[in-house]
């Protein structure tokens, strides 16, 4: 097969014609995963695609991999699965923000916690897009839409915090048209366990320029902090700004570099190995963190797995049906 | 055997014997009544047995509620229900007496512990007077022994806390059991040396309890009509036997099925009473290649189980009833994708949380019908704790063959219920087929095989089979999302074909016993096989003119049970619920299927159901 041949990003594209309405930012997505891939993946036939149901999980069928198309919510249960029965293979799973937080936010709590090796992309886009428009679990507070014609009134969560909460083990950001999302995805490849990406997706229909303040040809850059680790968290039009913390208050604080005695030192190194500071990071006043928040590797839930099996194989010895039909107290009936 | 031969000469001879020892939750009534199986199947005796527990794990002491039961019913014949009435009644405190003597046979044994019958006790099992001295009691044998301060004697030398000395007093009564019916004491001592294998103390005061309750057995002055009594080997099938009970037989039928098929098994479960078990034993199975994962719900533990069969394992998930219905959408799904899947439902009381240590059989609606759209699945269901094995098996091999989910039910009473089996030879079990489609050539993923119409199996992994599969409604050609009118038809149809076409591997509608044509035809299914077998049995030898039916494949029928239902006068199904199969066969069959239900959480009597016929007969009579 393709096993000497370098794959390129057609050998990625499905022959089916991508439905997504016209300026949707799933197709910049589309197109990062379909650029990376190439680069990381040696062989198409163990790459696999897992979707629950909304507007991003139709993306399995544009992608020419394994792919599956399941429903709604339960997409980290099923690659969960999958995993177990064959960790050879490479999974990716792709949510939305109804899906992955709302309906199947039980699943992505546990499938963070047990960090199975999967990576996670969570196109959020602020609103149930698939359903045309309703509010979602990430929408702003006021948001009107068809089910909150006077403005929504619950509490949005932030997916990265969620994520930490449940003891993820790597968390990063990006947004759809960013050149900077294949970089991203990359470092969530390498990432052994559970990789979770969010990516901040434009629905022209349904929330158009819910990410404007980043996404912003112009006034964008100037809130857009790309983190890298060992580095000074520095960003603004002409790297002026920083992130400093205050001891008082224990927050992240953005100061502007020159100005109120603030110096190139007050300003946080990333490590991207401390959970506290991505947590701080999660959420941040005027400007949006993106690339890897946290990164901290440990053992992963299908490595356990299997250890365990083997282990269990090693000590119980080969399996007998007889052996274990006649275990235990029997008797004979002549 | 420790009981010299000259007194089995002695002993009163028995065809059989139904013992129900019932306590406090606390009291050990479980290990008693699984102890004195064991020891009663190693005499040769053919046996079965119902433990009844409340819900409450540790219900507050010396309640009604808080009583759990344990009936055994042994003979030196084949025998098939635990028995309707106990001969002998075992209370070890006020509740259980409350509880349990309505069941008791008039005349029958009653061992009860004084020990127990303090006034508050009294109270709280709502006796205003104790019935051990206001003559209540009289039409029983009645033996009142202070079980509690015999045992605190016994296993004074272990110098145990008051609480361990206090619990050693259910080995003393199964000592005196095992004197009463001359059962041999080893097995139990050796379960118990390695029980407390960590706490040897705790062992030998336990096995001093024991020796204890026999001695007095052979040395008190017991009331005249209280007399030791020995039931003969009954005569089974030669073979190597032991007892198993329905989750442990369907954990083995699954590992064998691995070994069968040569294919990873996953099982994803979340715990649920009476399916646990099931999860419990395949956890020490792993060395047979069964992959077992405890998921956050029942809708995850099935989407990893559908996960796992999309990667080429066989999935597994077991759960009850409210189980079930989370999981209804994912079966669906697994129904949609075509995927190899075996779905365990070990039935309970419903609705809802319903009676959730109790048996009933209200799921086959759930099962056959219980999903959205045109869903349909092959639904099994095994009549006794032994064919459990084999039915894990057949389920693993119907699911791969036409690459579709299985539903296999089952029930607590099944689940928890022990009964001898003959032990299977292991090399005499058919190899499971699997087929990974590996040919690109012209490859679909709903390219059928034209007997079966199962479609291929194409496991990630395989080079050149790239694909996607989903809930969406596929083209029957291409595989590819499809909104077309037709082919939704046209698929819909295929998928119920498909399940029709496993007719081809079960066998046609048999009878269990009776001539092909009579009054009544008795129609049942599951764990009520015993009670119905032995009602017919004795119909039969009273000469009336009734046949047994069990049906074990429920979906889809067997072959030609119309007709055989068409060659008897009435159809009577006697069931756990409230009609559900009676109405299954009248909607697709076409007959006058009666309903017998039982809804109390509790399976049938014989009784019950001879009573049932006998009335019907009477009145087609009358009506003549
Ligand atoms: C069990 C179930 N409930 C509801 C739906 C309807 N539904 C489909 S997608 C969706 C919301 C999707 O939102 P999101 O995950 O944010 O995806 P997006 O469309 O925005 O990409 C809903 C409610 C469904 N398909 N299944
Ligand atoms: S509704 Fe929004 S999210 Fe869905 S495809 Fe259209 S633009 Fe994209
Ligand atoms: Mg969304």
């Amino acid at each position: 097969m393709s096993a000497h041949v370098p794959l390129t990003r057609k050998d990625f594209a499905s022959d089916q014609e991508v439905r997504w309405c016209p300026g949707c930012g799933d197709y910049a997505i589309l197109a990062a995963v379909q650029r990376v891939l190439p680069e990381v993946v040696e062989k198409r036939e163990n790459t696999v695609f897992v979707s629950g149901i909304g507007c991003s999980s139709r993306f399995p069928y544009y992608m020419n991999t394994y792919g599956f198309h399941t429903i709604h919510g339960r997409a980290p249960a099923i690659a969960t699965g999958l995993k177990l029965a064959n960790p050879e293979l490479d999974v990716w799973v792709i949510t939305g923000d109804g899906d992955g937080l709302s309906i199947g936010g039980n699943h992505f709590l546990h499938v963070l916690r047990r960090n199975v090796d999967l990576q996670i992309l969570l196109f959020n886009n602020q609103i149930y897009g698939l359903t045309k428009g309703q509010y979602s679990p990430t929408s702003v507070v006021g948001k009107v839409t068809p089910s909150t014609p006077f403005g929504s009134v619950d509490a949005p969560v932030i997916p990265a915090q969620v994520a930490l909460g449940a003891a993820a083990r790597f968390v990063a950001r990006g947004f759809d048209v960013s050149k900077e999302l294949p970089e991203v995805l990359r470092r969530a490849h390498q990432h052994r366990g559970a990789s979770f990406v969010e990516i901040l997706q434009n629905c022209p229909v349904f929330n158009d320029g819910a990410f404007v303040q980043i996404t912003d040809r112009k006034e964008g850059p100037a809130h857009q902090l790309w983190l890298e680790h060992g580095k000074p968290m520095r960003f603004g039009v002409n790297n002026e700004k920083g992130i400093r913390l205050n001891p008082k208050t224990l927050a992240a604080e953005v100061v502007t570099i020159g100005e109120d005695g603030v110096t190139e030192d007050d300003i946080l190194v990333h490590d991207e190995t401390n959970r506290t500071m991505a947590w701080l990071l999660s959420s941040l006043p005027g400007v949006v963190a993106l690339g890897v928040l946290y990164c901290d590797p440990a053992p992963s839930y299908d490595s356990a797995v299997v250890a365990q099996n083997e282990l269990a194989k090693n000590k119980l010895g080969e399996p007998s049906i007889d052996a274990l039909l006649n275990s235990g107290e029997t008797w004979t009936v002549q | 055997m420790d009981t010299p031969s000259t007194e089995i000469e002695k002993r009163e001879e028995l065809e059989s014997v139904v013992i129900r020892f019932a306590g406090d939750s606390g009291d050990g009534m479980q290990i008693t009544g699984t102890q004195f199986s064991t020891a009663t199947a190693l005499m040769g005796n053919d046996l079965s047995t119902f433990p009844d527990f409340p819900a409450e794990i540790r219900a507050p002491a010396g309640t009604t509620y808080g009583v759990s039961g344990f009936q055994i019913h042994f003979a030196s014949h084949d025998i098939k229900t635990p028995g309707d009435e106990p001969d002998v009644l075992v209370a070890m405190n006020p509740a259980a007496l409350k509880v349990n003597l309505p069941a008791l046979k008039k005349g029958g044994l009653l061992i009860v512990n004084s020990g127990a019958f303090s006034s508050a006790n009294l109270e709280k099992a709502g006796y205003d007077k104790d019935p051990l001295t206001d003559g209540s009691l009289e039409g029983y044998r009645l033996l009142v022994i202070d079980i509690t301060k015999l045992t605190l004697d016994a296993v004074k030398p272990f110098k145990l806390g008051a609480k361990d000395a206090g619990r050693c007093k259910n080995m003393w009564t199964l000592g005196l059991m095992y004197w009463l019916y001359g059962r041999d004491r080893q097995p139990s001592i050796d379960f118990l040396r390695a029980k407390f294998a960590k706490r040897p103390e705790l062992a030998e005061a336990n096995i001093a309890a024991l020796n204890a309750g026999h001695i007095y057995g052979d040395t008190a002055d017991l009331p005249t009509d209280i007399t030791p009594a020995r039931v003969p080997r009954a005569e089974l099938a030669p073979g190597k036997y032991r007892t198993i009970d329905g989750n442990q037989a369907l954990a083995w039928g699954f590992a064998a099925a691995a070994q069968l098929s040569k294919i990873p098994f996953f099982y994803g479960s979340y715990p649920i009473t009476p399916a646990s078990t099931l999860l419990h034993h395949l956890a020490k199975l792993k060395h047979f290649g069964v992959t077992t994962f405890q998921a956050e719900d029942e809708i995850a533990a099935i989407a990893s189980a559908i996960g796992a069969s999309f990667g080429g394992a066989l999935g597994i998930t077991g759960t009850s009833g409210p189980g079930v219905a989370l999981k209804g959408e994912a079966i669906g799904l697994a129904i949609m994708t075509e995927l190899p899947l075996v779905i365990v439902d070990v039935q309970r009381g419903g609705p809802s949380t319903g009676l959730p240590t109790k048996t009933e059989q209200s799921d086959l609606f759930q099962a056959v019908w219980g999903r959205n759209g045109d869903a349909p699945l092959p639904v099994i269901a095994p009549a006794t704790p032994g064919e459990c094995f084999d039915f894990a098996i057949l389920a693993t091999r119907i699911a791969i063959k036409y690459m579709t989910p299985v539903i296999l039910l089952t029930d607590g009473f099944i689940a928890n219920s022990a009964e001898p089996w003959r032990i299977p030879d292991a090399s005499k079990l058919e190899p499971i087929e699997v087929k990974y489609h590996t040919d690109p050539e012209g490859f679909s993923p709903f390219k059928r095989d034209p007997e079966t119409l199962a479609r291929v199996w194409a496991k990630p992994g395989t080079p050149g089979l790239e694909h996607r599969i989903g809930g969406i409604e596929k083209d029957s050609n291409s595989g590819h999302i499809s909104y077309d009118p037709a082919n939704h038809h046209k698929m819909t149809l295929t998928r119920a074909q498909k399940v029709q076409n496993v007719r081809q591997i079960l066998p046609p509608a048999t009878l269990e016993q009776g001539e092909s044509q009579g009054d009544v035809l008795v129609i049942g299914w599951g764990s009520t096989y015993g009670a119905i077998s032995q009602a017919v049995e004795q119909l039969r030898k009273r000469g009336r003119r009734v046949s047994h039916l069990h049906l074990r494949h429920i979906w889809p029928l067997p072959a030609g049970l119309k007709e055989l239902c068409g060659r008897f006068d009435q159809v009577v199904v006697p069931e756990l619920n409230n009609g559900q199969l009676a109405r299954l066969l009248r909607a697709e069959l076409l007959v006058d299927a009666q309903s017998f239900p039982k809804i109390a959480g509790q399976p049938f009597k014989i009784r019950e159901i001879v009573e049932e016929i006998e009335n019907r007969l009477a009145q087609k009579e009358v009506s003549r």
